[in-house]
């Protein structure tokens, strides 16, 4: 295997090196590496998201407030418009997006220069990550720290998306949605890790280049927790953790992300 | 490591403990297998014993600094002398006297364990710790808190240095710590030991109980740790607190009711048995298994094999051996050990 893996990635390393993108503008130097930044701007409908203060109303006409909104983002891939792939290294590629720290919300990775039309990524931490040993579990990844508030102890593994509120349709006066499980070690359990794929062609192509710094914004949307393909009240699932439901919830939340514009 | 060799260096670490302290450094022998156990589930390349880390765990594994007031340490719920179980207490008994809904398991031959609790919810020893720490009816602190307290400590971070090189206290160097204790916690001194190296023989009575328990328990208390580490349903019922087992982590239908094997090592010392402590002698246990057995969902099919009823059927002289043949089981040098005491 190792052999075979060698050369693999010698081949793939002299046809990244020497294949100009044909199409790509002269402009661009593939072998450059640019600053992009994609921020996460959570919001609900039409309105801006304010923790706490902020009340709201989902799809079932329930009325709520965010207490708390925490998510992982992982595992960027851009696509430029030639269709080929960039995937940022992985250990550089964990970001938790906490609403009440603004700092976290624009994860900012360094991709070839060039014209990207789509953007991938994986919503939580890829199953692979939830069994590494606690070495290789640093930054927000850290149990203990930056990620104390988004693992499970006990089911070991990460949450991926945490939110937290009040809600008079809840017959205990909060709601809390806390969803992770990423398959299971040893028994295949539910798998809430979801990837999803961004065009970005729609609302303004980003033109990486390193004399300039280029920024994807996103709108995360929460009210489509509620319904982004099945739709559920607050009253009937005032609380979702380890539990069949959160696949429900994790298909919703899938839905929340597209891309708003681009500055350039 | 064999027994003998054992003892020796434990009458050299008493002999010179007190004027020779450059002589015990090279006795310390750390992790070895016993040649008839199976390979070790622990992954040692990634944190190899090492004396310093060793007693830095063990350390670590003994001070109440790791609960929220103070008060409970690792070792409260896993003491050495009930071979690291609770013993008299059904369910573990923690912070602010609160008790949690699982009796408290021994860590004694963890090395070999594929995943941990009665649940099997923490896949990795590395990890386990941090369950009991910030769970609020156990230690009931922060990991943060903890580390906060470690760094600030007039020791800790010297002894981090001397074990992991560097006096700033991590995760992943605090619980690499605490692992290279519980994987030196080996229980392999028991009469059933000394047999199986061919240093003592069984009675008769223990052979024939040896034998009874290969047709009837080695199954899924496989020797020689005595579990297979799966999950299984042994037709208890279901528990006040309602504890669905292993379901709680999977939410598999077919994992409701099922709860990991334990060892059968140390019975004498570690009663009382099964998850919730529901059991108080080994009479008790083996009446369970003839006659207690209720039949509800996944019910484990080993125990569906007599067509008559579901359970083990035992003579009442084939339960006298058999548990003749378990305290064979019993392994008083590793409640005695003092490299494994607090010191």
């Amino acid at each position: 295997m190792k052999k075979i893996f060698i050369p693999a990635i010698a081949v793939v390393c002299i046809m990244t090196a020497c294949k100009k993108d044909n199409n790509m503008p002269s402009e661009y130097d593939s072998s450059k590496k640019a600053a992009l930044s994609i921020e996460f701007d959570n919001v609900a409908g039409a309105s801006d998201l304010a923790l706490t203060t902020g009340s709201y109303t989902n799809p079932t006409g329930e009325t709520f407030n965010v207490t708390k909104l925490k998510y992982y983002i992982s595992n960027f891939k851009l696509t430029n418009t030639n269709g080929m792939e960039y995937v940022v290294p992985q250990d550089s590629c964990y970001f938790l997006i906490d609403e009440s720290d603004e700092d976290t919300h624009e994860p900012v990775v360094r991709i070839p220069e060039g014209e990207y039309k789509s953007l991938t990524f994986t919503i939580g931490v890829d199953s692979l990550r939830n069994t590494k040993d606690i070495s290789q579990r640093t930054g927000v990844l850290d149990p203990t720290g930056a990620g104390a508030d988004m693992y499970w102890s006990w089911n070991s593994g990460y949450i991926f998306f945490k939110m937290e509120g009040q809600s008079a349709a809840s017959a205990m006066g909060d709601y809390q949605y806390h969803i992770g499980l990423y398959g299971g070690m040893s028994t295949a359990t539910i798998n809430n890790v979801k990837t999803i794929t961004i065009d970005l062609t729609s609302r303004g192509t980003p033109k990486v280049k390193s004399t300039k710094s280029t920024n994807v914004h996103l709108m995360v949307d929460i009210l489509k927790m509620f319904n982004g393909t099945s739709n559920f009240s607050i009253a009937a699932r005032p609380m979702v953790m380890v539990d069949p439901f959160s696949a429900t919830i994790a298909d919703n939340y899938t839905k929340m992300f597209s891309h708003d514009h681009t500055e350039n | 490591m064999n027994r003998r060799y054992w003892f020796v260096i434990v009458f050299l670490f008493a002999g010179v403990v007190a004027c020779k302290k450059e002589v015990i450094d090279s006795y310390f022998i750390g992790f070895q297998k016993p040649a008839y156990f199976p390979e070790p589930t622990y992954r040692f390349e990634n944190n190899p014993v090492t004396k310093d880390g060793f007693e830095l765990g063990r350390k670590l594994f003994y001070d109440n600094l790791l609960s929220s007031n103070n008060t409970i340490s690792c070792g409260s719920c896993h003491i050495q002398t009930s071979a690291f179980t609770h013993h008299g207490h059904k369910t573990s008994h923690g912070i602010f006297d609160q008790l949690g809904i699982r009796n408290s398991p021994s860590i004694a031959n963890i090395a070999w364990g594929k995943s941990f609790m009665w649940d099997g919810g923490v896949p990795d020893l590395d990890l386990q710790p941090i369950a009991p720490i910030t769970s609020p009816v156990e230690m009931g602190d922060t990991m943060a808190n903890v580390l906060r307290k470690l760094q600030n400590h007039q020791q800790y971070p010297a002894l981090f240095k001397k074990a992991f090189g560097s006096d700033n206290i991590s995760t992943a160097n605090f619980l690499k710590a605490l692992s290279q204790f519980m994987v030196m916690c080996i229980s392999n001194n028991s009469k059933y030991d000394s047999v199986m190296r061919n240093e003592a023989s069984f009675t008769a009575d223990e052979a024939e109980g040896y034998t009874i328990f290969k047709q009837k328990c080695n199954d899924c208390h496989k020797e020689p740790l005595f579990t297979d580490e799966s999950f299984r349903s042994n037709g208890l019922t279901l528990n006040a607190a309602n504890d669905l087992g292993r379901y709680f982590i999977t939410l598999n239908e077919s994992d409701k009711f099922k709860f990991k094997v334990p060892s059968l090592r140390n019975l004498e010392y570690t009663t009382p048995y099964m998850h919730d402590g529901r059991i108080y002698t080994l009479e008790g246990v083996l009446n369970h298994y003839q006659t207690g057995i209720e039949p509800r969902q996944n019910l484990d099919p080993l125990l569906l094999q007599d067509p008559v009823r579901a359970g083990i059927r035992f003579l009442p002289e084939e339960k006298t051996k058999l548990i003749q043949f378990l305290n064979t089981l019993n392994d008083r040098y590793l409640l005695t050990n003092k490299m494994l005491s607090e010191q």
